[in-house]
């Protein structure tokens, strides 16, 4: 291995209307075009069918496709993205290049490490937010006493 | 006579203190926003769909920076809108 491998990351939106099969078959031929062009599949995710934000080609709702890949050069990328870009099965795609930090991401995403650590940091911020409620019915009881020795000042 | 001691608790002093802002990210050590999860980003803009300045997430500038390429990649992918209204 002379040259180090870069990590790219390719999302796309197949379109709805198509068959099962033939969504299938069109991320398969991205997938397979890669592969042909000496790239490293490190997973392929399908994340299926979900609402679109926004409409797309009069479609509102597209079939998610993720695929991280990593290679040696960055031809093949200009190169998928011709292909992307003339298929009309594509409804939209970005690439992007992953840090270590991303790779790292993807890999605990896929082991089950980051659904966690979410819920983790969820229950921190609860345990946080009533800390400083708990601390504030504090700060008021000592009110009173100024108040008593004012007084007594007065008197 | 009431001292300066004295007069200084004659009001609660932890009104109107605010909460420190901090940066989630750093405090949770997360390296990486992800641009594929829209409900975590849905936390960095507002009602119509803007990113959140800095001063009202608390987010170090290392960070925001990032939140904001992954919302605008999100954007694109259509997972955020780019203009809406009511969207929380």
């Amino acid at each position: 291995m002379s040259e180090p491998m870069k990590n790219y990351e390719v999302t796309f939106i197949v379109d709805p209307v198509l068959s099962g099969d033939e969504i299938k078959s069109t991320a398969q031929t991205y997938v397979k075009h890669l592969e042909s062009e000496g790239c490293t599949i490190v997973h392929n995710d399908e994340m299926g069918l979900r609402q679109l934000a926004y409409p797309i080609n009069k479609r509102t709702s597209g079939i998610y496709y993720s695929v991280e890949f990593s290679a040696t050069t960055g031809d093949v990328i200009s190169k998928m993205e011709l292909a992307l870009r003339r298929d009309e099965r594509i409804m939209r795609f970005l690439t992007i290049k992953l840090d270590k930090y991303g790779v790292k991401y993807n890999d605990d995403k896929r082991n089950g490490l980051i659904g966690k650590k979410r819920d983790e940091e969820q229950e921190e911020e609860k345990e946080a937010k009533p800390a400083p409620r708990k601390a504030a019915p504090k700060a008021p009881a000592p009110k009173p006493e100024p108040k008593a020795e004012a007084k007594a000042e007065e008197e | 006579m009431a001292n300066k001691d004295d007069i200084k608790f004659l009001s609660n002093p932890n009104i109107g203190q605010k909460r420190k802002k901090y940066c989630r990210f750093r405090k949770y050590g997360i390296r990486h926003i992800d641009y594929k999860d829209p409900d975590f980003l849905l936390q960095f803009v507002n009602n119509q769909g803007k990113i959140l300045p800095r001063r009202i997430t608390g987010n170090s500038l290392k960070y925001q920076r990032k939140v904001a390429i992954a919302v605008k990649r999100a954007r694109h992918l259509s997972m955020l809108p780019y203009v809406t209204d009511l969207l929380k």
